[in-house]
């Protein structure tokens, strides 16, 4: 038939979908989230994992963290066996912890203990995002108010490093009163002086934003690490309106008067010594 | 009969009966006494059995309800000679969050509490009782006041969350909330916190904390909304019936949890349906609150402040 050579099937060319340009080998290569640039991963992890190309700064875990904070063997943990139970007899939750806690080998979303930067003691929280997302439940809550506890009976300085998405749905109000909980305690801390440092990492968001987080002597982030209370989402169906692409990034808390200063990874252990220097014989109303 | 929920029909339906029962033997010669009495037995037999077993989803209904009454309703029946104060001194006056002294029994108190609307155009002005930092920074201005003049604060909680807007992050609606937490611990002075209806999240948690927490019956209290945790966890909003059971946020729940102190009953079909009555609940639960406190020295209730909160929450050790 004629019409047959004038078919209006069109001829693609086949382009690699963005998942399959995006895939690199597990383990020995990583792509940089911010330029999509590749890299092998022993490289990025000299780097602290900030990008050598772009600057962004990706994930660490609790411990990768503490090992490049920290000196050498001066890391002491506190409370490694809390873990999360279920008290609300929350479907699957159970084995949810159990399944990240194997794939973390943490027993919750934060680290808590006491070590040396340049050789003068803190107490110091550091939570893994990985774990959970990060979220706060009655377990991570009470970690964290010990740890300050703690601090405040050393009289020693108290950083943390948050990392969250928020409360934990699963343990429903008995999460939200962690932010309470570790609120009280920081107070308490205050009271007698004690200095605490927020370093707010990303993603810092809900419930955790809007408790520990934002109430340190100093609030600090790295370049840009999502903060905020209420997701990006919710906010656009509420408002009806598309928000910046900078909205809830440090620097953008930053220019809005949240924060004290945004740090780069690879600037954080000289700033936290300089600062703790400056502290050591401040405080401490005993 | 206005606001219906769908759980009280029966109850309706009968009582329509009964008033139809009634008419009727007053203008004819029949007389219908006896039925009607059997009506009106089986009248409070079936409000006994619907409002007795009320499930998580009714409250969250009652609790919603647009009758309810709102803080400003309890201010004008518990305390007298109630004077409202503005602003936060920073940016503005929200109107979400309403905040005064009144007298209590005699003694002057702080008010603070989150204030909905009664109409779309009352809601608009006070934000749906969604408050801004500028309402969390008065109602820190006023607690600072309150405990430099020595008066108890009384906290209404009744809010859906604290408002998820662009202004609000930018001037910093996590650190307001937060602000609050900290400082409330620290206040010299009896705090006692009632919710009233929604108590969500952390925008009602930064006017909660406190000596005593007490919950209307028919209130909830939980850290997302049943639709934002049906939506989260099972990608559904409409498993919000669903969510409301299984995220414990009555009053009989944070009972048992150990969170709250004291359920506070309401008349039968809810606080809206007699507000003189809940008042009165009110009043006693309040009147007994202030005085086990007022006795704690300064160190005291500071120390039981903590403590209470150190035992909310429930882990594991290995």
């Amino acid at each position: 038939m004629l019409k047959d050579l004038f078919s209006k099937r069109r001829k693609y060319a086949s382009i690699p979908s963005e998942q399959s340009k995006m895939d690199v080998p597990e383990g020995l290569m990583q792509k940089c989230n911010g330029c999509n640039k590749i890299y092998y991963r022993k490289e990025m992890k000299k780097s602290l994992y900030v990008c050598p190309n772009c600057g962004h700064h990706h994930s660490m875990t609790a411990w990768e963290r503490i090992d490049c904070l920290f000196d050498e063997g001066s890391f002491q943990e506190w409370d490694k066996g809390i873990t999360s139970g279920n008290p609300l007899g929350f479907p699957e939750y159970e084995a949810k912890i159990a399944k990240d806690r194997e794939k973390t080998e943490l027993n919750e979303g934060v680290v808590t203990g006491k070590g040396m930067i340049d050789g003068i003691s803190t107490a110091f929280a550091v939570m893994d995002s990985t774990f959970r997302m990060g979220s706060m439940g009655s377990a991570m809550g009470e970690k964290i108010a010990r740890a300050i506890e703690n601090a405040k009976e050393e009289s020693l300085p108290f950083i943390i490093f948050t990392a969250s998405g928020g409360a934990r749905m699963q343990e429903g109000v008995l999460s939200l009163m962690q932010m309470a909980k570790t609120s009280i305690a920081i107070k308490r801390f205050s009271d007698k002086g004690g200095l605490m440092i927020s370093v707010m990492t990303h993603p810092t968001t809900g419930g955790v934003s809007a408790s520990f987080a934002s109430i340190g002597d100093y609030n600090f982030a790295e370049p840009g690490a999502l903060i905020g209370f209420a997701g990006r989402r919710i906010i656009e169906q509420t408002i009806r309106e598309k928000l910046p692409d900078d909205f809830q990034t440090a620097e953008f808390q930053l220019k809005h008067g949240q924060l004290d200063k945004v740090i780069h990874r690879h600037d954080m252990k000289t700033t936290l010594f300089k600062l703790l220097e400056m502290h050591q014989n401040g405080g401490d109303k005993k | 009969m206005n606001h219906v929920l769908e759980f009280e029909k029966p109850i309706v339906n009968l009582k329509e009966k009964i008033a139809e029962l009634k008419s009727f033997t007053e203008n004819s010669d029949i007389d219908l006494t006896a039925e009607i009495e059997t009506l009106e037995s089986r009248l409070s037999v079936l409000e006994d059995e619907i409002y007795g077993n009320l499930k998580p989803w009714n409250r969250v209904q009652m609790a919603r309800h647009p009758m309810r009454p709102t803080s400003l309703d309890y201010i004008g029946k518990l305390f007298t000679d109630f004077i409202e104060f503005h602003g936060d001194r920073h940016f503005g006056d929200d109107e979400a969050i309403v905040a005064g002294i009144a007298y209590f029994k005699g003694e002057p108190v702080t008010v603070i509490g989150h204030q909905r609307g009664k109409d779309t155009k009352e809601n608009i002005r006070r934000n749906f009782g969604m408050p801004h930092p500028e309402g969390y920074r008065k109602a820190l201005r006023h607690m600072k006041q309150a405990e430099k003049f020595n008066r108890p604060i009384i906290c209404f909680i009744d809010t859906k969350g604290a408002y998820p807007g662009k202004a609000a992050e930018e001037r910093g609606q996590s650190e307001a909330i937060a602000r609050n937490l900290m400082e409330m611990a620290g206040l010299t002075v009896p705090i006692v916190c009632i919710v009233i209806g929604e108590g969500g999240s952390g925008g009602a948690l930064a006017l909660g904390v406190g000596d005593h927490i007490h919950m209307l019956e028919n209130s909830t209290y939980s850290v997302i909304s049943p639709e934002g945790a049906a939506a989260l966890l099972w990608k559904d909003s409409g498993q919000a019936q669903r969510a409301a059971e299984t995220m414990k946020i009555t009053s009989y729940d944070l009972k048992k949890l150990n969170v709250i102190d004291q359920i506070i009953p309401e008349p039968k079909g809810g606080a809206h349906r007699d507000l003189d009555q809940q008042s009165l609940y009110m009043e006693e639960v309040l009147k007994t609150s202030l005085e086990s406190l007022s006795k704690l020295s300064n160190e005291e209730l500071l120390e039981h402040r903590w403590e209470k909160y150190k035992q909310i929450g429930d882990y594991d050790l290995i």
